[in-house]
């Protein structure tokens, strides 16, 4: 049994002995360090009360050796931090004794100066994301209001925290690379913990390698994957099924790299939305987009696209972008690899392509042939950080005004991402019109039959599904024409 | 918590005087930015404390035939189930109509609602055990929606009518008449800290709380009374809460009783703090509301005579809805005089968890409905709104003719809407913008935008007239320090700096030589919730009355000690000048203190003027009214719905401020807020009465990115309150909300646009994109079809 677990806490080792795997990193600061300043507002890293900074080393010789990223501490496994560092708000003032203040930090005097906290609750969450934000852990060039996404404040209309962050310059965070690197270790972590209430013994294995993970997976055939835990996470906190053998894959140097194959792109498995945004947006400015409002800084800066795939969620919006573009998995058994287009990776609700002991280690994203259109939409209530309601992936290459390649996929309309054939076949060989355009979009009705629930309506669900076809081909046909509120909004 | 979360003493550091009209930061800036600030899940846990978790029903209304909890309490590290048998007083957390159940006995009326509660040694344990509960039911016909209720005819009380003028003779012989109605849906708080309570045991029974409420008084008396013991066993105390917006004032009861009842039976601390889910799901919200209307008005838009039906969803038990409907009839009149009304309220009794106080308190909800009716007569006309809003509008203040009687006879007599609403459609430019929209609507086929300026005139009083009262404490020790106490509540809204503001004020000190203390039943008794936007107005004066007390006793003593005229005893920022000294406030308290001076005071305010007959509805519910306008622009898209709010002016009095930083944070939060609600907020219940919408993944408020780009918001700097209320001061905690009703106007104008603006729009809120969607393609329908 046991196992210890050792991070950094304002740059000083810590060392948690036989805690249980599932138990999060807020759990852990708000118990047995006593840091209450991280508060839990819904244990589910939707409101990023609980915001705390993670550092870890990068592989490379960079001149900055500690990558740091703002979090959820509520959805972090304590295993998850074990050679990494911890910040949370506590760490950024001085202290004049147990409870007391002390000088706040720069960030901090902003917030009271601009009037940013009402009740409070958020508040330390907030200066954690501006402090993120000024320290590079926020993502690069990030605009606050996308920083600050995942931070719901009930009170202030957000106005005086915008006007704080205007304030905020960009600094060096803390050093901390040395003692980081001497709580590096050099074996896989493996953890067994008996839990009390369920009676059974809960293990946590972090492998080092892919082929550490690989007989890993073999040897525990129904172990969880964990990367991120934005997903598993809330198996714990909200579903209070806590798994029983968990595999970090977050430990795997093979599975965190982006790699140019040729014309594709092949995104590790471990691969957060944080590292590939750049990359991918670059290629598709519109999947850029919706990578930017899918979950938030904290979400983007833990969850990975892999995870996305893997879970098999009829409503991640990565698979439908991904499909759209022909996508491939590459899916590793032991030391056996097979490849698989995407959309056949997702066979029915709650049914994925995976054998026992199998999981995902890449997907391969190709260039897609020149002049092709390629268009991701998210309709959800709230732009930022809402599961979509649908999510619409159009990629079309059209040739002397006649379509001669189209890939139509959706989330939220089936039981899995899926491929929209009857409105493809439509399209393809006809006219680039608005009117074969719409006449395709009456096919999808033939393609999905979308359920109702507490996001949309069945109804609404085919109807935006249809116009947001027409959308796209407005976008490619008639540039003039506005389409988009967002837009509207920035430049209005 | 706060008298140990100390602010620290910096050495040698000099505090300017700032007292009341000061934008002086909030009290707590320091300790939430640094993390420090203490609620009630931060503080140290008790050794031996037991976390508490309660069952709840999975049925919207049955008989439970049986409930087995034996391996409930086999569970490791369970220490004590508690049910409805092991209550020694009353089985009652109900504010008013004893209705409430702490724990459900014989049948359950929701789901969600209380069971019993399990007592363990972590919450893990406490929830895993509370799912081997084996419970037996038999349902019994639920009514989940309006509808289901009043087909049923289930209500938490009878029908209510207010009503001015023969309306059924103004509506025949109206010169135009249209007919309409539309749905307005519920809203979760989403204070960011939820419910929470520690209870302690104390001698002989006696417990004490620490709760995250509005009301600790209330907590109380009903902790009291599910103990059977007198009030004075149970003392309750309140530093802060994360929020609150009507959602803790009745709704803390339930956890709080259930984790004094763990205490005092175990002997044990314990500690009730459901997560967000179990908090969504147990507590109520903002009642949704369902209205129609009937209106007469001449070809100039003039209301003529009005018919207005306001149906709401109660839920399972009365809680506060009786006064939270009486809100919303007492402002469907809006800023507008209407010269024969009927007002017809049915509250319904439906098996979903009990609505209740919200921000507004049923005011927003009737307000929606007048403003509707105004966007409605402007479209059948074909008049700008916002001129058919003017024409409407009571008359302005020293205006006779009658135009001033609200629909409960009380006469509107401050009334600023006019002048208010000139001046921001001067500063907003609305005439040009109103033809901008119009130009872009007919440039662009896809999105569509809509502008909209509307008013609001809020009641300001409990409408309760017994709860228009406060206390307050003040000692001021031998060292000239003072430490203040009153029966309001701090949830964030600023009320403890405003507080302190006054008493520093009223004695001319540093703001830091007065010491914000945490609400607590033991130091003023009987108090009223921290409501109705009365925090400040009632907290205030009670604190003006003690510190005049004590301003009193210092003076007469000065004056015989120094042998001058009580007169020539002034309190100033340098000190007290007595004669032609000047003596500093710390060297008078120690001399007083010598003297055999008392230094402690309490003050007590009751609101005078207003009284009410509910009978009749009549009377005068308000002391006073606050005002505000707000103009939208927002911009749709006719192919999702998708809506995006871009821009807004606000312009609200709030009298003369107390703290205008404190003030534009709320009018702003308000704002917000009220978008939210009118927009991306939707509560969601399927057939059998389950909330499927319980978590931020799924009930969505705004975020930073929501806030219009463009967002003007200004305190109206001629205001000053016409009744004698703290330094002329307005409340300012719900009026803004309903600021974001020109954003829900705004989205129907867009809406409307879509056919030319010849039929209106049925768009019922929230305004999600399905519902502007929906609204978009009826409309279509409607004006080509």
């Amino acid at each position: 049994m046991g196992g210890t677990i050792r991070f950094l806490l304002d740059g000083q080792p810590q060392e948690a002995a036989g805690v249980d795997p599932t138990t999060t990193l807020l759990e852990h600061l708000r118990g047995p360090l006593r840091r209450t300043g991280t508060k839990e507002g819904c244990a589910e890293g939707d409101c990023g009360s609980c915001t705390v900074l993670v550092g870890e080393l990068t592989t490379g010789d960079d001149l900055d050796p500690v990558n740091w990223r703002a979090v959820n501490a509520c959805i972090q496994f304590l295993p998850m931090l074990d050679g990494k560092a911890v910040m949370t708000v506590e760490s950024l003032s001085t202290q004049t004794g147990a409870g007391c203040a002390g000088k706040p930090h720069p960030v901090q005097q902003a917030m009271i100066d601009k009037h940013g906290s009402q009740c409070g609750f958020c508040t330390p969450g907030i200066v954690m994301s501006l402090y993120g934000r000024a320290v590079g852990a926020c993502g690069a060039g990030a605009p606050v209001e996308d920083v600050l996404a995942g931070n719901l404040c009930r009170c202030t209309g957000y106005g005086p925290i915008l006007d704080a962050a205007r304030e905020v310059v960009r600094e060096a965070a803390p050093d901390v690379a040395a003692p980081l690197k001497a709580i590096q270790r050099q074996a896989m972590l493996s953890l067994a913990h008996e839990d009390p209430v369920r009676g059974v013994t809960r293990r946590w294995l972090a492998p080092r390698s892919l082929s550490e993970l690989a007989a890993a997976a073999e040897a525990n055939p129904e172990a969880a994957f964990v990367a991120g835990a934005t997903d598993v996470g809330l198996w714990v906190t909200k579903l209070r099924k806590p798994p029983q053998t968990l595999i970090d894959i977050g430990r795997v140097p093979e599975l965190k790299t982006i790699a140019r194959v040729g014309d594709s792109l092949r995104i590790g498995a471990g691969v957060r939305y944080v590292e590939a945004i750049e990359t991918l947006a670059g290629r598709y400015p519109s999947l850029g987009e919706m990578m930017r409002r899918l979950g938030s800084t904290q979400v983007r800066n833990s969850g990975t696209i892999g995870g996305n795939i893997a879970n098999g969620s009829p409503i991640g919006d990565m698979p439908p972008a991904l499909i759209a573009l022909g996508a491939t998995l590459v899916l590793r058994r032991g030391e056996r690899t097979r490849e698989i287009p995407l959309e056949d990776f997702f066979i029915a609700y709650g049914k994925q392509d995976r054998a026992p002991g199998e999981f995902v280690e890449a997907v391969i994203v190709p260039r897609g042939p020149a002049g092709q259109v390629f268009k991701v939409y998210k309709l959800s209530k709230r732009f930022d950080q809402d599961i979509s309601a649908v999510c619409a992936a159009f990629a079309f290459t059209v040739v002397d005004g006649v379509v001669i390649e189209a890939r139509v996929a959706f989330g939220g309309m089936a039981g899995t991402p899926r491929r929209a054939d009857a409105c493809e076949a439509a399209l393809i060989g006809s006219p680039w019109t608005r009117e074969s355009v719409e006449a395709a979009a009456a096919r999808l009705d033939e393609d999905y039959a979308p359920l109702s629930d507490m996001r949309a309506s069945a109804g609404y669900r085919a109807r935006a599904a249809r116009n947001l076809l027409v959308r796209a081909f407005l976008e490619s046909a008639e540039p003039g024409v506005a389409t988009s509120v967002l837009a509207e909004a920035a430049h209005g | 918590m706060a008298d140990s979360g100390a602010s620290p003493k910096v050495a040698a550091k000099v505090t300017p005087f700032q007292g009341v009209h000061a934008s002086v930061a909030h009290d707590s800036a320091l300790r939430h930015v640094t993390g420090t600030a203490i609620y009630v899940d931060d503080l140290p846990e008790p050794a031996g404390m037991l976390h508490v978790h309660l069952g709840m029903s999975t049925r919207a209304h049955a008989r439970i035939v049986s409930m087995d909890l034996s391996a409930v309490r086999a569970s490791p590290g369970v220490v004590r189930v508690l049910t409805a048998a092991d209550i020694p007083g009353e089985n009652d957390v109900s504010p008013v109509i004893h209705d409430d159940r702490l724990f459900a006995q014989g049948e359950v009326i929701c789901v969600g609602q209380s069971l019993f509660a399990v007592a363990a040694t972590s919450i893990a344990a406490a929830r895993a055990a509370a799912a081997k509960a084996v419970v037996e039911y038999e349902d019994l016909p639920a009514a989940i929606t309006i509808a289901d209720a009043a087909a049923a005819d289930l209500k938490i009380e009878a029908s209510q009518r207010m009503a001015r003028g023969d309306v059924e003779a103004a509506l025949a012989g109206a010169t135009n008449r249209i007919q309409g109605r539309f749905a307005i849906g519920g809203q979760d708080h989403f204070y960011l800290e939820g419910q929470a309570s520690l209870a302690t045991p104390r001698e002989e029974g006696d417990v004490h709380v620490w709760c995250s409420t509005q009301h600790p008084t209330e907590v109380q008396h009903l902790i009291a009374r599910v103990l059977g013991r007198p009030d004075h066993a149970v003392t309750v105390e309140v530093r802060r809460m994360g929020g609150g917006f009507g959602g803790k004032e009745t709704q803390a009861s339930l956890f709080a009783a259930a984790a004094a009842l763990v205490a005092v039976k175990t002997g044990r601390p314990a500690k009730c703090r459901p997560d967000r889910d179990e908090d969504m799901v147990m507590t109520g919200k903002r009642h949704d509301f369902e209205v129609g209307y009937d209106v007469g008005f001449d070809d100039e838009g003039r209301l003529q005579g009005i018919r207005l039906e306001l149906a709401s969803r109660c839920g399972a038990t009365t809680d506060l809805s009786p006064a939270i409907n009486d809100r919303a009839m007492f402002h469907a009149d809006n800023a507008y005089y209407l010269p024969a009304v009927e007002i017809v309220s049915h509250r319904y009794r439906t098996h979903t968890v009990s609505n209740t106080a919200f921000r507004g308190f049923g005011g927003p909800q009737g307000m929606a409905a007048i403003e509707r009716v105004m966007d409605a007569v402007a479209q059948g006309l074909g008049l700008d709104p916002l001129e058919v809003r003017r024409r409407n509008l009571y008359g302005a203040h020293g205006e006779g003719g009658g135009h001033n009687l609200t629909p409960y006879y009380q006469v509107v007599e401050d009334n600023v809407a006019p002048e208010l609403i000139e001046e921001l459609a001067r500063s907003c430019d609305y005439e040009a913008r109103q033809r901008a929209v119009d130009a872009f609507n007919t440039a662009n086929p896809i999105l569509k935008k809509g502008l909209a300026l509307t008013p609001v005139k809020f009641g300001v009083s409990f409408t309760t007239t017994h709860l228009n009262q406060a206390g307050a404490l003040i000692h001021i020790y031998a060292d000239g320090s003072i430490m203040l106490n009153h029966g309001g509540t701090e949830m964030g809204q600023g009320l403890y700096i405003k507080v302190a503001q006054v008493a520093a004020e009223a004695f001319q000190v540093p703001l830091d030589r007065v010491k914000i203390t945490s609400t607590t039943t033991d130091k003023v008794p009987n108090t009223s919730a921290t409501a109705a936007s009365s925090g400040a107005d009632l907290n205030g004066m009670a604190v003006l009355d003690a510190a005049g007390k004590l301003k009193g006793r210092l003076v007469a003593f000065a004056a015989e000690k120094w042998g001058v005229d009580p007169s020539q005893v002034a309190f100033a920022p340098d000190g007290v000048r007595i004669g032609g000294e000047v003596v500093s406030f710390p060297d008078l308290c120690k001399q007083a203190y010598l003297a055999r001076i008392s230094l402690s005071a309490t003050g007590f305010y009751a609101t005078p003027k207003i009284t009410y007959d509910r009978k009749t509805h009549r009377g005068r519910p308000f002391y006073y009214f606050a005002y505000g306008a707000a103009c939208s622009e927002v911009v749709i898209d006719t192919l999702t719905g998708e809506t995006k709010v871009l821009r807004a002016d606000i312009l609200h009095d709030v009298g003369r401020s107390l703290n205008p930083a404190i003030d534009l944070g709320q009018v702003e939060g308000g704002f917000i807020q009220g978008m939210g609600w009118l927009t991306t907020e939707e509560l969601v219940y399927d057939a059998k009465g389950v909330l499927k919408t319980h978590a931020p993944s799924t009930y969505k408020i705004p975020t930073a990115s929501d806030r219009p780009k463009v967002l003007n918001v200004k305190l109206w700097e001629p205001g000053r309150n016409a009744e004698p209320t703290v330094h002329r001061s307005k409340a300012v905690g719900e009026p803004p909300l309903m600021l974001a009703i020109s954003v829900f106007s705004a989205i129907t104008r867009a809406v409307a646009s879509v056919g030319d603006h010849k039929v209106m729009p049925n768009l019922d809120a929230p305004a999600t994109p399905e519902a502007v969607l929906t609204a978009v393609e009826d409309v279509r329908r409607r004006a080509h079809g």
